[in-house]
């Protein structure tokens, strides 16, 4: 009696969320599908759903036509570069951080936490002035670096985090058997922290790939990342919606599926161990 | 147990992270505070380093900046309320036996993956356009008039795009949450004889009374610097110009450098106010 409710619930349950979980999920799944019709189909009054001529000629227009490519490969660089460049920079300081501890090392992590919550357009026009003055403006080697400095807290904070999970016992043992820090660092830590850092570099790649405000703003077409891409789509031209979709599923497809896998990096690395 | 010597190499090993995080701080931060007082407009030819506090006085008094400030709050509140209840509600639902539970995870999770300018033109050309949009056909199902979301009700138009893509984040994290909830607790009351809405009330609210503030601090850390939302949908028209829009739009588009430093320096401070409330919760937990 008592499990043939349970089983009656659990199908309501079940019913309910997969409703709303679809629904949540439609724009993109609508997005799916147009991007596989024709232009005409895309706009058809009423909308068709699945029974269409299901084509691939907007993914082929979108690669052959405009400068896609050149944005894939300019957001690759920049996500990859600003996530590794900023990795080699927050491995050291996060391990001596975590393994020793100062009196103010909470002050540090607190102080580089907050770096991350200066608002962009309080440093707008410096950084275009610094940019333009270098020679730098549209640039990938511009983005890297900017992308690498505002994510870099998270980076630290989140490889913390892991590190400090690292029991202490066992850098002492190998501190006993005569490891010098860099042995030290080599064979024992590495090895151990390498899950961690993997985790920080996946959430990275995802945050550095969809910033959309100093992409915008610091590049015009050479260094033009897909998110500026996208955004040149906001003057339509005709019938677009097909090759507008295309293009989007193109842009976020590899982010989502790696998105998928970081649901729990997600959770630490966003909320700064906050939350459990 | 640490020796003078690691101490010394600790310091070494954290002195690049700190240093290019103090120079990416300081030198723009400076360089914007300092011609917030100049009156500093390229296009004009015009460079006075010293006109007090005027760029502040007439930013803070001008009409768009009144205006601004409301357009964050309504557009920042709503998307506050819109994910916080929506996150509470699915977490709730999401953490209740079911079939496929990853897999509705997933599905609800995802548009938090998506590029902001990529949801912003999905919503605006497929879902809210006129004459080819989803929203008109279903109007039109129904008997009803086609409706110009973007122009007729530009903010709730962005309110909408961006609660989609950050109702994720924060049923992932009050998820986190409900799951480290004991189940005895709950069971527990549940034998006494305790309504659903009083369990919630009294054990699964104040439980997640903590994840909600984090959420809350971290999202509006966010949204506060919302952009390509706005940039794509009505570039600020119609009333949906943000404090940082304003800003963007005075130092990029109208090119008053002063007055746009000031508004930047106004727009610090007040993401200072927020993060100060932040810092003090992720500090405490990092005691224990």
């Amino acid at each position: 009696m008592a499990r043939a409710i349970t089983t009656q619930k659990k199908i309501m349950w079940t019913v309910l969320s997969w409703g709303i979980g679809l629904l949540i999920f439609f724009p993109i799944m609508w997005t799916f599908l147009t991007s596989f019709k024709t232009e005409a189909a895309a706009i058809s009054d009423p909308p068709v759903w699945f029974f269409f001529d299901w084509t691939l000629e907007n993914y082929s227009a979108v690669l052959e036509r405009s400068n896609y490519p050149l944005a894939l490969m300019n957001s690759i660089v920049i996500a990859l570069g600003s996530t590794l460049l900023g990795i080699i920079i927050a491995v050291p300081a996060a391990w001596a951080m975590a393994f020793v501890p100062g009196k103010r090392t909470k002050d540090v992590l607190l102080w580089m936490l907050s770096t991350k919550m200066l608002p962009a357009v309080g440093v707008l026009y410096p950084l275009v002035l610094i940019a333009k003055y270098f020679g730098v403006m549209d640039s990938r080697i511009l983005l890297v670096v900017i992308l690498m400095l505002i994510n870099l807290p998270i980076i630290v904070w989140m490889l913390y985090t892991y590190f400090r999970e690292i029991p202490g016992e066992i850098l002492e043992a190998a501190r006993m058997d005569g490891a010098n820090l860099k042995n030290e660092i080599i064979y024992v830590l590495t090895p151990m922290a390498l899950p961690g850092i993997a985790s920080t570099i996946l959430l990275n790649i995802i945050l550095a790939w969809n910033e959309a405000f100093w992409t915008i703003i610091l590049t015009t077409v050479n260094a033009a990342p897909l998110t500026k891409f996208i955004a040149s789509f906001s003057a339509p031209e005709g019938l677009f919606y097909a090759k507008l979709s295309a293009a989007s599923i193109m842009a976020i497809a590899p982010i989502l599926i790696m998105g998928w896998f970081s649901q729990k990096q997600l959770v630490r690395g966003l909320t700064f161990g906050a939350v459990k | 147990m640490a020796t003078e010597h690691s101490r010394s190499s600790a310091r070494l090993m954290i002195a690049p992270a700190v240093f290019v995080l103090l120079v990416w701080m300081l030198v723009p931060l400076i360089m914007t505070l300092y011609f917030s007082f100049a009156d500093y407009r390229p296009l004009r030819a015009t460079f006075e380093t010293w006109i007090g506090f005027d760029n502040y006085a007439s930013f803070l008094t001008s009409s768009s900046f009144l205006s601004s400030i409301g357009t964050t709050l309504w557009m920042v509140g709503s998307i506050l309320l819109i994910t916080i209840l929506g996150g509470v509600l699915l977490a709730l639902l999401l953490d209740r036996p079911m079939f496929g539970q990853g897999i509705v995870r997933i599905l609800v999770i995802a548009p938090f993956f998506v590029m902001p300018t990529v949801s912003a033109l999905v919503w605006k050309n497929m879902f809210f356009n006129v004459d080819n949009g989803l929203f008109s056909y279903l109007f039109k199902f129904f008997g009803a008039q086609p409706f110009d979301f973007l122009s007729q009700l530009p903010l709730f138009s962005i309110v909408i795009i961006v609660a989609w893509q950050w109702l994720p984040f924060a049923t992932l994290i009050l998820l986190t949450a409900v799951q480290s909830l004991s189940s005895e607790q709950l069971e527990a009351a549940e034998m006494d004889g305790a309504p659903a809405l009083s369990r919630f009330w009294h054990i699964i609210l104040p439980h997640l009374s903590r994840a909600i503030t984090v959420v809350i601090l971290i999202q509006t850390i966010f949204l506060l610097s919302i952009f390509a939302e706005i940039f794509v949908t009505t570039n600020g028209a119609f009333g949906t110009r943000t404090l940082t829009y304003l800003v963007y739009q005075r130092v990029l588009e109208s090119q008053n450098i002063g007055l746009g430093s000031a508004g930047g320096i106004i727009a610090v401070i007040l993401a200072n106010i927020v993060a100060i409330f932040l810092m003090r919760i992720v500090g405490k937990n990092l005691d224990n």
